[in-house]
């Protein structure tokens, strides 16, 4: 294939692209309007089935199969960091040498720390609620977890994050989820179909599976991120190989 | 008033972005990301999108910073550390 012939196939897909691309906009709905008719029917579904958020109604419960590919992504993404990241035979760990931290950093990073940990909870047990939900939450207890590197030291950090447990809550949250779905099956309804009491709308009940694929999903992303920030951590502060031993610190 | 604020917010954002595309150093280029990310969080809450907004600010201006800044730790200790060996014995890898 010639080079000039390439640029003619790529120029024909391009512009074919531009003609569609222009068609489909043209139909869309104008930007900033107050009605959707998707938007319409995702909030008379979530009211039907007692969801006050639509959003979390839309994730966990009318497109909750989409949700359980993106935490199977989120999952084997992880699970790729970590064989990637592992430490291999002509490797060995130092221990990294305490630092001092700022008196200010320190008072600081434990006044945030229980208070961030308390918001990405409320986040995740809301979810079906108010905005948020099990990703969002879980990525922020993962974050506070790690104001203790930041306000302490590695080995502070090291002592709350036993990585066996985290390792097994990831894979539960994960397990969890694809359950759930099958209770659906065992219901006689589709997989990950909505089979539990819808309960009392808006309150932490309410939305049948929703809050409990919340939770699952809240676990799993929590546990994946402290993993996948565990890794990173071990490369860049324990983990040293053969060509970097002429360096001390850690 | 939205309307203001979205604006102000799409104008920082594109800044933010230029910036971040613009700074050659990956140390300084995750700052850079970590606002381009609050800026982001900012323009999805005005456009009523405040799942989204909180997954940004969460991810964008958090855990991907967090990485690139772990990352470039790795690969600086790695790159000081062959530079002392060449020192030491006199041979390029």
């Amino acid at each position: 294939m010639s080079r000039r012939f390439r640029l003619c196939v790529l120029a024909l897909g391009l512009l074919a692209f531009a003609a569609l691309f222009t068609a489909a906009c043209a139909e869309l709905p104008p930007f900033g309007g107050d009605r959707h008719p998707y938007g319409d029917r995702a909030v008379h579904a979530a009211l039907l089935r007692h969801t006050a958020n639509t959003v979390s109604a839309v994730n966990f419960d009318q497109r909750a199969l989409d949700t359980l590919g993106e935490e199977s992504i989120l999952f084997a993404s992880v699970l790729g960091t970590v064989v990637l990241l592992r430490q291999t035979s002509d490797e060995h760990r130092t221990v990294p040498k305490p630092s001092p931290v700022p008196d200010r950093t320190r008072r600081y990073g434990l006044l945030a720390l229980p208070v961030t940990l308390l918001i990405g909870l409320y986040v995740v047990a809301h979810g079906q609620l108010s905005p948020g939900g099990g990703f969002q939450g879980g990525v922020v207890v993962a974050t506070a977890v790690h104001l203790l590197y930041i306000a302490v030291d590695y080995r502070a950090l090291e002592r709350v994050r036993p990585l066996g447990p985290y390792e097994i809550a990831d894979a539960a949250g994960e397990a969890a989820y694809v359950l759930t779905g099958a209770g659906g099956l065992l219901a006689g309804a589709a997989y990950l179909a909505n089979v539990l009491p819808y309960g009392t709308f808006n309150t932490l009940s309410s939305g049948g599976t929703v809050p409990l694929l919340n939770a699952a999903v809240g676990v799993e992303v929590a546990a994946a991120v402290v993993v996948l920030l565990a890794r990173f951590l071990g490369q860049a502060l324990e983990i040293e190989g053969d060509e970097d031993r002429g360096e001390g610190k850690g | 008033m939205d309307d203001v604020l979205g604006g102000l917010a799409l104008l920082f954002v594109a800044a933010a972005a230029t910036a971040a595309v613009l700074n050659r150093d990956p140390a300084r280029q995750a700052l850079v990301l970590s606002l381009l990310g609050l800026g982001l969080a900012v323009l999805f809450t005005v456009l009523q999108a405040p799942d989204v907004g909180l997954s940004q600010l969460a991810v964008g201006s958090a855990i991907t910073p967090l990485m690139i800044l772990l990352t470039v730790r790795k690969v600086r200790r790695i790159g000081r550390g062959r530079q002392a060996e060449d020192d030491g014995k006199g041979r390029s890898r």
